[in-house]
């Protein structure tokens, strides 16, 4: 089952402003690359992040709010907050 | 801005610790009001599933006629897994029942929603919607919170910071002062995977209402410290699969590919066959242990649950530690209450309560485990390969004598691992866990 399919199967409340934004592009373009491989495009479990070529494009929609880019991110340079009440992800099992 | 409510106690988080908080403050007549960010209590919210009945009887005794409870466990077991065998251990009792049942499972979304409304019956407001974005200090002393909402300001006495891990108040409150290290956090991701309860039943040998757990140690993680879960559900099983962040980012193994590896074992796919993918989740699981606890206390707010660290990942344990943290800051704050004294020395006496108790002993006993997982997690491919080799040979029956398997066990053993090697793995070992 493809990561797509399994987001698929979430209900979300979306909302127009990100909560998600990288702080500086620099870190991701002269650093994470080479020395480590840019970990949130791989450990986020919600696809939430992936290197265009040129920066980290954020699909902050995907979110699940597992909180793990805010220690995930080896140049603390995810600004990552909840998202706004009632806004997000909604679990009906969990 | 209009002027602020004000309460005896604020509750920011109805997870297991807040909505514990809220419960017995209410009841003991306190004013207090119960935040939370999602649109329900349990929208955020993800646990595998094993909750336990003595910590949650201690707040509400009567909890079995009206949980919502998924199934008493009656079966736990242990694998000690490589990619295509397992050497199981297990308990199984005919026991488990009683009026409290030791441990049970749940979904977070329907369990937390039947918490926090007991917290309503007892009297807290509970307020939904509402993100807390941070505390109001005067002088120094934490005396209410700001809320996302207009107007959002509270006032209180005390407030009960129980928002779960990577806590944002606990810093605003000053309580932790430095950043969580990845090697302090694991990522977990789980999946519901719907059954029929007959079906569920015949593959776990259970009966109606009974259920069983499988936690899975070894390549399931691929290299990475961490385990595989398969908890039962009524009508579906929990599945999931969690390591720590530090070995997340340096293996790039995604989570969820690590979840589709766990589900095309070949001992769990039989399990979870014809099953129905209804939800995927992930959550972070704090498991820095003692060590990496914030301050607990400070003049006008206490902590409880994962927001402090308090979660005993070798056992799986963090509901209970939540429930009963959650509880002993409430009785903190009620005693604090009667002597109208809030400051951090009055509020010192939950620290107490909590070392009485199995808290703070069991995050105490373990304090060293973190830092070795993280620095071990190799032995996970190691051992269990040597472990599911040695019984292997043992149960084959192949015309070589006894004797001879054990002495060719040994030499495969200490080819892979000299006997130096075993001694340190195994002193280390117990020194952690001692
Ligand atoms: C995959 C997984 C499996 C687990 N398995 C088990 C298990 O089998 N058994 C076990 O005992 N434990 C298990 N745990 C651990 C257990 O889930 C936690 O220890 C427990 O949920 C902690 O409870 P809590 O109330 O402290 O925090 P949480 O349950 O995280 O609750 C925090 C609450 O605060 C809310 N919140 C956060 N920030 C704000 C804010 N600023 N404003 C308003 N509201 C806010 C959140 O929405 C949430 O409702 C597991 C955890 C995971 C992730």
């Amino acid at each position: 089952m493809k990561i797509e399919e399994k987001l698929f199967l979430l209900t979300y409340k979306h909302d127009k402003q990100t909560h998600i934004t990288i702080r500086s592009n620099e870190p991701c373009v002269n650093q994470c690359g080479a020395q480590w491989g840019r970990p949130c495009t791989t450990f986020c479990p919600a696809n939430v992040y992936n290197w265009d070529g040129e920066k980290i494009a954020v699909s902050y929609e995907n979110c699940v709010e597992c909180t793990s880019c805010l220690t995930g991110c080896p140049y603390q340079n995810i600004d990552w907050r909840l998202p706004r009440g009632g806004f997000g992800v909604q679990y009906r099992n969990g | 801005m209009s002027e602020a409510e004000k309460f005896d106690a604020i509750v920011v988080g109805a997870g297991p610790a807040g909505s514990a908080a809220a419960h017995t403050m209410a009841k003991a007549g306190l004013g207090v009001v119960l935040l939370e960010r999602g649109d329900y209590p349990g929208a955020k919210n993800v646990m595998g599933g094993v909750m336990y009945g003595r910590m949650l009887a201690d707040v509400i005794p009567d909890f079995m006629t009206h949980a919502p409870i998924e199934r008493v466990i009656v079966e736990e077991r242990l694998w000690i897994a490589t990619d295509d065998s397992a050497v199981s251990i297990g308990h199984k009792t005919a026991n488990s029942h009683g009026e409290i049942p030791n441990a049970f499972t749940v979904l977070r979304a329907p369990f937390d929603r039947w918490f926090a409304s007991k917290a309503e019956e007892a009297g807290a407001l509970l307020v939904t919607g509402t993100v807390v974005e941070d505390v109001i200090l005067d002088n120094g002393r934490v005396a209410g919170v700001r809320t996302g909402r207009a107007d959002g300001d509270l006032l209180a006495d005390v407030v009960v910071i129980c928002d779960g891990v990577h806590s944002f108040l606990a810093k605003r409150a000053g309580l932790q002062q430095r950043e969580i290290e990845p090697h302090e956090v694991a990522l977990a991701v789980k999946e519901i995977i719907a059954l029929p309860k007959e079906t569920i039943q015949e593959r776990f040998n259970v009966s109606e209402g009974e259920g069983a757990t499988i936690e899975i140690y070894g390549t399931v993680t691929q290299g990475m410290g961490g385990y595989a879960f398969i908890y039962t559900n009524r009508e579906s099983l929990s599945v999931g699969a969690g390591a720590l962040m530090s070995h997340f980012m340096k293996t790039k193994i995604t989570p969820y590919a690590l979840l589709e590896r766990v589900k095309q074992h070949p001992l769990v796919r039989p399990l979870i066959a014809g099953g129905q993918v209804v939800e995927y989740l992930a959550h972070a699981i704090p498991e820095g242990g003692y060590k990496a606890m914030p301050k607990l206390y400070t003049d006008g707010a206490l902590i409880a649950g994962d927001a402090a660290m308090m979660v005993n990942g070798l056992h799986r344990e963090g509901s209970n530690l939540a429930i009963t943290a959650g509880r002993l800051a409430a009785e903190t704050v009620i005693e604090a209450k009667a002597k109208g004294d809030f400051s951090a020395q009055s509020l010192s006496a939950y620290r107490e309560k909590l070392q009485h108790s199995f808290v703070l002993k069991d995050l105490q006993k373990y304090q060293h485990l973190p830092e070795f997982i993280d620095r071990h997690s190799d032995l996970l491919g190691i051992y269990p390969d040597l472990v599911n080799h040695a019984v292997h040979e043992m149960l084959t029956v192949d015309g070589m004598s006894k004797r001879e398997k054990q002495k060719k066990i040994w030499r495969d053993l200490t080819a892979r691992r000299s006997l130096w090697q075993l001694l340190k793995d195994g002193y280390q070992t117990w020194k952690v866990i001692r």
